[in-house]
């Protein structure tokens, strides 16, 4: 089975405090480390699991700036074969279906049974993913928790509903799965692994190579434009109760009974 | 010499000479023997190197304490104290068993220089050691059989009980010493009945009891017992000697290798390829122990030598919280599978392929369930080593990917931060901000120097509870007028964990940035409070300045007068205190004195020792990354610590590591002892003493 995953290179946030710009334009970037978004690393060990029992490959893409590089040799460190880099000046500031534009141009010129992203990423807003089965008219599942290769042409998924229920469904290949955390787990990658395929070659390709029209991409493309990043005001409503555990206690209770809680 | 009864080796039974046992039963022995044996040789010439034949002195000098002298059996009163016997007696028949074989074919063979004084003296001593041997044999067997210890049993999923084998060997052993005994003692019956001259007897020996007993027996009968008890000698002994290497009585073979080979150093982890440098690491295949033959031949050899004499789990804290880790089946089920990959029946047979180790013999969570605290080393008999297999199979699961969740984040964290939480590299320098004006720290960055560098470590920078280990640190630093500063935010964490829990690279990452900025401080003195930090730096690390933990440092500016303690004051007067020996401060580095010495140097402080203490310390539970492992476990290591430390008759349990004293802060509360204990760290503890 030929494999693709969308990656992409984030700002961790276990390893980061994101603090917002004082102009709002964007988050203060000075110290942080970026990392593959959480959500992608179970979309490509997902992906390496199913090729190691059915055959086949593993390629996974981003888009990106050339440091996005890293994040493609750390997945290629855990077991793809494959990396692409959808890297030009023409693609920033891309909106999410900008994103998935460069994308399906990429998908477009190979040949893959099945497209994997994440549900979503830490900086992202879950989209890229529906859009990009929309824009080319493949089936499409969110959120997906559960993968059984069936046979070549239809996989049997699982996605978990309301109060820790499974849902199972049949789609056909090829087509494409948002992934959901905790439907395995990722592998480590250490500084060796990724030392091994440090020198593997990642081809990087750009509006030329897609045939992409320039304006259909980055920020002229863009249908929606960000605004502003601002940290909310804190609202009313919350109250901190202080005191001596037992003073606590008591004015909890106190609390509750007022509003019904308790009765 | 005219003899009283025929000689083995010239009785005719059934008109069949006897003599042609003598040599068969020997032949045959040896022939078999040697066969196994190479076969067992076999896995230790197809594993990795180890070169381990530097330092002889030191290599003769364990192999006189550990092997002849049996310097540590004694740690178990009553098992030490019978084995030594055993063993004892064992070395000074093994010149009368090569006798015995050589008279079942030359009647008058008497060991070259033995026919003379020291030949009678000889057979007194080899009387009373056959005697003492059959003693301790039953003793033993009654124990084994009877009073059944704990430390011996076997839990389901490790097998079957080994109790049958052991008494089986004791049974061997009796039955050689009661024939042996049986063989001199028939014939000095007969001689007495035949008023010849007969040798004398010691007192109160076997064969003393033998000859009473056999002295109104028939010429006949006691020409049979004669000839029968050599036979059975004979054939128990060869048989013994070939059954040694198919269990795990191999130890008497072995074990005299396997101490001379021990490791001599504590505190440091092996490489993870011998003859491999640092930088030709890339090139290398696979790392770390995957399968059997991975294993360097040392670590073959220390499955062949284990006596499952159950010492290391009994002492390994692991084990002792349930966790799934006991010491002893790791080199058990080694053994097992070394026996089970090189068949010596039927003769041929191929060697087996090797498997992967994880998920056959052994477990991801019981080889990631060690804490590397040494205790199972450091009670070893004979000198098998844990740490550096448990490293080597961590290395190999780690170049699979095969890492848990839990330490997968710290492990990045520490990569991309250079701290397991991930926090700001910046905020390194927070703990100072308490110390207030009158205490400024410098940031050693090439530009501020200082004679002394403290290398605070990743804990006591960022966790709050811990960064006041750092600021009394400073505080004792400052008190005695050192001219000290910090490393800031070019300081990386130690990588002491990093590398003992198997990835060895980012070790190798942190350690290259570390030595880079301390050695551009230009400081000619390290001083660190945390004993992880202390062994990577003394041991992990090379071309460093000499490094000293802050209980070192206390103690000498004690002893130098340049610190001052007053005494633990009012309140206090029903505190007693007792120190917890951190691992990598006492049984890797040594260090049981220092910080000993510091509390004692507070005048007025009560002080009682735990039971396990020094040596015998109890792990709080391992520090580094062992703090966000997640293991089963049906109890916290630290909760029985704190426990031990009640037992003791203590309130305070004082700690000089960081790590444990997270463990034992957690585990007073886990135990509900609130109130009624407290853990503080040494530093602190001094801290509050400090004349100013």
């Amino acid at each position: 089975m030929e494999i693709l995953v969308c990656v992409k290179r984030v700002p961790d946030t276990a390893e980061n405090e994101i603090e917002v710009k004082g102009d709002g334009t964007d988050i203060e970037r000075d110290d942080l480390v970026y990392s593959v978004n959480e959500w992608d690393n179970y979309a490509v060990e997902e992906a390496i699991q199913i090729r190691d029992k059915v055959g086949g490959s593993v390629t996974v893409v981003t888009v990106g700036d050339e440091e996005s590089e890293e994040v493609l040799r750390r997945e290629m460190a855990m077991g793809a074969d494959n990396g692409i880099l959808l890297s030009d000046d023409a693609f920033e500031n891309s909106d999410g279906k900008g994103v998935a534009a460069i994308l399906k141009a990429e998908i477009e010129k190979g040949k893959y049974d099945l497209i994997l992203t994440g549900a979503q990423a830490d900086d992202g807003a879950g989209q890229v993913g529906g859009m990009l089965a929309a824009m080319m008219d493949l089936p499409y599942a969110s959120l997906v928790n559960l993968i059984d290769v069936v046979d070549d042409s239809t996989l049997k998924i699982g996605r978990e509903i309301e109060g820790g229920n499974q849902e199972m469904s049949e789609i056909g290949l090829p087509c494409v799965l948002s992934i959901q955390t905790g439907i395995n787990e990722p592998r480590y990658v250490g500084i060796r692994g990724i030392r091994k395929v440090a020198s593997v070659d990642i081809p990087v390709h750009g509006v030329a190579d897609l045939g992409l029209p320039a304006d259909a991409v980055g920020e002229t493309g863009a249908k929606v434009k960000r605004m502003d990043y601002f940290v909310p005001e804190m609202g009313d409503g919350a109250e901190i109760l202080e005191g001596s555990t037992e003073e606590i206690i008591d004015k909890l209770i106190e609390h509750l009974k007022a509003k019904g809680g308790l009765k | 010499m005219e003899s009283a009864l025929i000689p083995p080796a010239k009785y005719f039974f059934l008109f069949v000479p006897t003599f042609l046992f003598s040599i068969i039963i020997p032949l045959a022995g040896v022939v078999i023997f040697t066969y196994i044996m190479v076969l067992r040789m076999a896995p230790l010439i197809r594993s990795a190197p180890d070169p381990r034949t530097g330092r002889l002195m030191e290599r003769i000098g364990n192999l006189i304490r550990i092997w002849l002298l049996q310097y540590r059996q004694p740690r178990y009163m009553l098992a030490g104290v019978l084995h030594i016997f055993i063993f004892a007696g064992f070395l000074i028949l093994s010149i009368r068993s090569i006798s015995l074989v050589v008279i079942g074919i030359y009647p008058d063979f008497v060991m070259p220089g033995f026919n003379g004084f020291l030949g009678v003296v000889y057979n007194l001593l080899k009387d009373y050691a056959a005697t003492w041997i059959l003693v301790a044999c039953i003793i033993a067997g009654i124990r084994r059989g009877v009073f059944k210890p704990a430390r011996y049993g076997v839990p389901e999923k490790y097998g079957k009980d080994h109790t049958g084998e052991a008494l089986f060997v004791l049974g061997l052993i009796s039955t050689l010493m009661i024939t042996e005994s049986a063989f001199e003692a028939s014939l000095a019956a007969a001689r007495i009945q035949q008023h010849m001259h007969a040798e004398f007897i010691a007192p109160l020996t076997l064969t003393w009891f033998f000859k009473l007993l056999l002295t109104n027996t028939s010429t006949s009968g006691l020409q049979a017992i004669h000839i029968l008890s050599y036979y059975i000698h004979d054939l128990t002994f060869f048989f013994f000697l070939c059954f040694l290497p198919l269990g795990k009585h191999f130890h008497v073979i072995t074990s005299i290798f396997n101490v001379f080979f021990m490791r001599l150093d504590r505190g440091t982890v092996k490489p993870v390829k011998h003859g491999i440098t640092d930088t030709e690491l890339d090139d290398l295949e696979s790392f770390g122990v995957k399968k059997l033959e991975d294993f360097t031949w040392k670590h073959i050899l220390d499955f062949y030598s284990c006596a499952d004499c159950g010492r290391c789990s009994d002492h390994c804290p692991a084990n002792a919280v349930s966790r799934p880790l006991s010491p002893r089946f790791i080199s058990i089920k080694g053994r097992d599978l070394v026996f089970n990959n090189y068949p010596i029946y039927p003769y041929g047979a191929n060697f087996r392929q090797s498997e992967d180790l994880i998920g056959t013999i052994y477990d991801e969570d019981e080889i990631w369930s060690c804490t590397t605290c040494g205790a199972c080393e450091q009670e070893c008999p004979i000198g098998i080593e844990y740490i550096d297999k448990m490293v080597d199979l961590r290395r190999g699961m780690v170049d699979e990917g095969n890492v848990p969740q839990s330490l997968q984040k710290p492990l990045s964290a520490l990569e991309k931060r250079g701290n397991p939480w991930g926090k700001l590299e910046k905020k390194r320098v927070e703990w100072t901000k308490e110390l207030g004006e009158d205490l400024p720290v410098k940031i050693l960055d090439g530009k501020t120097g200082a004679d002394t560098l403290y290398f605070v470590d990743s804990i006591t920078s960022f966790d709050d509870r811990m960064q006041k280990i750092g600021q009394a640190t400073a505080r004792i630093l400052s008190s005695t007028g050192t001219d000290f500063g910090i490393l800031g935010k070019a300081e990386k964490d130690s990588g002491h964990e990093v590398r003992r829990f198997g990835e060895e690279m980012l070790f190798q990452d942190l350690r290259d940035q570390n030595t880079d900025a301390i050695q551009a401080s230009g400081a000619n003195r390290i001083v660190t409070a945390d004993p992880h930090a202390y062994n990577a730096l003394k041991n992990d690390y090379n071309d460093l300045p000499p490094v000293e933990h802050i209980s070192q440092f206390i103690t000498r500016k004690i002893t130098e007068g340049t610190l001052k303690l007053h005494s633990a004051g009012n309140g206090e007067g029903d505190k007693v205190y007792t120190y917890h020996d951190p691992c990598y401060l006492g049984r890797h580095n040594g260090l049981y004195e220092d910080p000993r010495t510091a509390l004692d140097a507070i005048p007025g402080l009560k002080r009682v020792d735990m039971e396990r203490c020094r040596d015998r310390s109890f792990c709080c539970g391992g520090g580094g990354l062992m703090l966000f492992y997640e293991p089963e476990e049906e109890q916290r290591m630290g909760v029985l610590r704190v426990e031990m430390a009640a037992e003791a008759g203590a309130n305070v349990i004082v700690t000089a590591c960081p790590f444990c004293l997270v463990n034992m802060e957690d585990a007073i509360k886990v135990a509900g002892l609130e109130g009624k204990m407290e853990a503080i760290d040494l530093a602190e503890l001094i801290d509050a003493h400090l004349v100013k």
